[in-house]
């Protein structure tokens, strides 16, 4: 449908085909939001509905309801800064899926554009879809493990700073997830985040694995933030800390200094 | 008839003043990558950063403290969104309001400090200057220009001071920081604890008033204080320049470079004597004017700010929420302009979340008719020009975001440094403790009483001064003590300091373990209700027993000492087991500090 390869769509471009119809939109807000209004033409998924089961077969099952067959061009969109949506581009690629996109902005920013809204929902003719496990994007808890100390790797934490400072992933270096986002967008521009890299010292050559808190969505986000400037290697620890907390690996902190109480939460 | 419609918001009142210099960013981002690639020296690294308002952080060579300057406290609503951006975005969700009005974000990943620079650029904002040895933010009372005491307003010329010093090649490497305070009035500035300090004053001469200033030099908190001395009786404005001048250009020539714990302006005005350094500003001035080959001369801007009512929607049929009345006793003062109010928001400890930074942008834009805010120096922010039918509404909206606390005017109100939340200097919790202590005095209704009102709790995490608890009614700083094999935090406490017009360092009085110092407040109030006369304040009542010129049963500090003498007793570990833990920490106190950069 587009001809780079990078998984962003940009709003205004996605606008011109909504009419064209040949395009599955997918609404990935819960259904009460949906049915109160969204992008004309888009279908819903909750996004709790994919994170109750997602082994592949479960995703498989889901595109196919949704009428997302191996060809069909899909854009997903949310209104939680993109962290959502990131999480269900990211499950579908994982299950092979070739054409599927992350809207540019939110769900509240494309109404602030002006854009078209519908409460209409659109029928839907069940696909056939397969899976062909893409399992290049995917980081495991012993994968991780195995890796972490090459020289090459580098593991992005995308909570927040105090989460960090408190347990992290050892060696994991922390950008918060709000960092990857501009005024409007749910990215930053690429010569943003190209800049963020370069400052930090990460070479757009490395591996890069993002994580988070529990299920992959902050660091999913992260994920097409670093996709977006095309760098090559990057993998979603999906299952992120929780899991790694989980299965007792080991933890680094911050030490000797009391920065919560620094926090006006 | 709920919904009145005025007319629509004005647009933003843009910051008179830019201070930013967009190029630094790139260049601290390039010397940053020097420094990890081992090409700068630590030493050499460290003043560059401090010079560009970056301090270390508790610990840890990867994290910085960016302190964003806002000179003489003006502030304005999408610099306060920008701020709320950057701390979601670098630092940890929330900043902080310090005590010499600037904001700082803590637990900055190093790398990322450029980034914050170029955005504090597009809102006209900067760090340069703000550690270091250098002129540090010039501060101005919140209140100049509103205040029922003032002679004139001193923001122009703090403002003209700021823009003179920043940048200026006189004020890079100075032997020490150095600071300037302007005030209102002498209750509502702090001018007597700094090199320099500013009182607006007019005087006839020859017929014709003539503005100026009263001028304090040489004073400071730190591990030794001292109270400034007044230069002369009157100095004019057109003189201000070449004061400010000849003070750096002494301290400059005769600071002492070595010793760094000595060699804030006040050692040498102490070592010097008061009536020797006099002569000799007055004689540097004199010289500073008669060889001036182009005339130099500060920029002050006094237009007149536009004064505009701003609401664009009020409900009159609002009822009046619970808690107005205390917030309003406790946290508004009356301007002299006639129907206009400021309002002091009160943080605790000077914290404040990004999504309250972003409400009180929205309130400055509904509320004040002047379109700015002001940073407070007991870690606050003002809000001027709010009108009399007005401050319920504003109230209300201060109650969704949280920011309603009573007390901000009040003892309630306690200032706390930094200390082990971020301070690698720090041997206590005081950022923690000044919180309980606010949120207990709170809990009392204690900032209703107007016998605490005049007085202040101030608290540091280490001797070094930066709560500022020398000038406090009650102040603290913190150290370690020991019971048998077991440490404890143990605060030293001081009674009665004073910054106003007879500005006095506070009394060391005693040691007190962390978990008891609420307790032994609660009994100093206590002994003071039994004790005071009809129309005493616990200021009052406490500056006679610290003179010894009281006479009831409390004759001095030592009957003090001796009625909180049994709360201080430390337990044994196996009773008390908190007791032997700071506040925030689960775990047996230990003193750990890394290296000190207040001098640097
Ligand atoms: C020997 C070292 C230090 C000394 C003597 C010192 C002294 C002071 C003093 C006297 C103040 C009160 C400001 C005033 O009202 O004039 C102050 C403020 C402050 N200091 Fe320090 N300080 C030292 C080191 C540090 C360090 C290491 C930190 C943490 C990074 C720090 C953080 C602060 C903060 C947050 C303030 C609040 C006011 C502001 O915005 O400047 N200080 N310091
Ligand atoms: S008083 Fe001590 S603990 Fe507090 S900020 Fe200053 S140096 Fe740090």
């Amino acid at each position: 449908m587009i001809d780079s390869d990078i998984p962003v769509i940009n709003s205004k471009i996605l606008r011109e085909k909504i009419q064209e119809n040949s395009i599955r939109i997918v609404d990935v807000r819960r259904d009460q939001e949906y049915q109160q209004g969204h992008i004309t033409n888009a279908v819903n998924l909750p996004l709790a509905k994919l994170l109750a089961d997602d082994s592949p077969e479960s995703i498989q099952k889901i595109a196919q309801d949704l009428g997302i067959s191996d060809d069909t061009p899909a854009v997903i969109y949310d209104d939680t800064f993109g962290a959502l949506s990131s999480r269900v581009v990211w499950a579908l690629q994982y299950i092979g899926h070739k054409d599927v996109k992350l809207l540019d902005v939110t769900f509240s920013q494309w109404k602030e554009l002006g854009y078209e809204i519908s409460t209409e929902v659109p029928e839907i003719e069940t696909a056939t879809h397969s899976v062909k496990i893409n399992s290049e994007i995917m980081a495991t808890a012993e994968y991780l493990e195995k890796v972490k100390e090459n020289k090459n790797v580098v593991i992005i934490d995308n909570r927040e700073r105090l989460n960090y400072l408190e347990q992290h992933i050892p060696g994991a270096i922390n950008i918060p997830y709000r960092t990857l986002s501009t005024d409007g967008k749910i990215l930053r521009t690429k010569e943003g985040m190209k800049n963020l890299l370069k400052n930090r010292g990460i070479s757009e050559d490395a591996e890069i694995i993002t994580y988070c808190g529990s299920v992959g969505t902050l660091s999913g986000l992260a994920y097409y933030a670093l996709k977006s400037i095309g760098v090559p290697n990057v993998k979603l620890y999906v299952h992120s800390f929780k899991e790694w907390k989980s299965l007792e690996k080991p933890i680094d902190k911050q030490e000797n200094a009391n920065y919560w109480d620094l926090s006006a939460e | 008839m709920a919904q009145q419609l005025r007319p629509s918001k004005p647009a933003d009142k843009q910051p008179k003043i830019d201070w930013s210099r967009r190029q630094e960013a790139e260049n601290f981002a390039e010397t940053v990558k020097l420094f990890r690639q081992g090409k700068i020296d630590h030493d050499s690294f460290r003043r560059y950063r401090l010079q560009h308002g970056a301090y270390g952080t508790r610990m840890t060579d990867d994290y910085a403290m960016v302190r964003i300057k806002v000179p003489a406290g003006q502030i304005y609503p999408p610099q306060l969104e920008k701020i709320a951006q950057l701390s979601e975005m670098y630092s940890i969700g929330s900043a902080h309001f310090s005590t010499r009005e600037n904001i700082q974000l803590h637990w900055v990943i190093l790398e990322d400090v450029s980034e914050i620079m170029q955005s504090l650029a597009d809102v006209g904002m900067t760090s340069r200057e703000a550690c270091g040895n250098t002129v540090r933010n010039v501060m101005c009372s919140p209140l100049s220009g509103v205040c029922k005491d003032e002679i004139f307003d001193a923001t122009p010329y703090a403002l003209a001071i700021a823009r003179f010093m920043l940048r200026n090649p006189i004020c890079q490497g100075l032997p020490r920081k150095f600071k300037f305070n302007f005030t209102c009035c002498e209750k509502h500035g702090m001018i007597r604890i700094v090199d320099v300090g500013l009182l607006p004053q007019i005087q006839e001469i020859d017929g014709e008033k003539r503005k100026g200033f009263k001028i304090f030099l040489g004073g400071g908190l730190g591990n030794r204080s001292f109270v400034g001395h007044q230069l002369e009786d009157f100095t004019p404005v057109e003189d201000l320049l070449y004061t400010s001048m000849a003070v750096i250009r002494i301290f400059d020539r005769m600071g002492d470079r070595k010793n760094l714990s000595r060699n804030r302006m006040r050692y040498l005005v102490n070592e010097m004597g008061w009536e020797k350094f006099q002569n000799l500003v007055l004689k540097e001035r004199a010289i500073v004017k008669a060889t001036q080959s182009v005339i130099v001369k500060l920029n002050i801007d006094d237009a007149i700010n536009e004064i505009q009512r701003p609401i664009s929607v009020t409900d009159e049929s609002t009822s009046i929420p619970d808690g107005y009345a205390r917030w309003q006793k406790t946290n508004v003062e009356k301007q002299s302009q006639s129907g206009f109010n400021s309002v002091f928001i009160g943080l605790e400890a000077g914290d404040i979340t990004a999504n309250q930074l972003r409400s009180v942008a929205e309130i400055i834009r509904d509320y004040s008719a002047e379109g700015f805010a002001r940073n407070g120096f007991s870690q606050n922010i003002v809000i001027r020009y709010v009108h009399d039918d007005d401050l319920v509404s504003l109230y209300s909206k201060l109650l969704e975001t949280g920011l309603a606390k009573s007390g901000s005017l009040t003892m309630a109100s306690a200032v706390g440094c930094s200390g082990t939340t971020s301070c690698n200097l720090a041997l206590t919790n005081s950022h923690r403790l000044a919180k309980e202590v606010q949120r207990k005095f709170l809990e009392l209704n204690f900032d209703e009483d107007d016998d605490l009102k005049d007085s202040t709790i101030k608290i540091s995490g280490c001797p070094n001064s930066c709560g500022q608890h020398q000038i406090a009614t009650i102040g603290f700083y913190g150290g370690g003590g020991r019971h048998e094999a077991n440490m404890f935090p143990n605060y030293t406490m001081s009674l009665g300091g004073k910054f106003d017009e007879d500005a006095m360092l506070g009394h060391h009085t005693a040691r007190v373990p962390v978990k008891r110092i609420i307790p032994v407040i609660l009994k100093i109030i206590e002994l003071f209700k039994e004790n005071k006369q009809p129309d005493d304040t616990l200021a009052k009542w406490i500056d006679r027993v610290v003179k010894g010129n009281e006479s009831s049963k409390i004759t001095g500090v030592e009957d003090i000492k001796k009625e909180i003498a049994p709360l201080i007793a430390p337990p044994k570990i196996e009773d008390e087991p908190d007791f032997y833990m700071d506040y925030g920490s689960d775990t047996n106190y230990h003193t750990v500090t890394g290296k000190g950069e207040c001098a640097a």
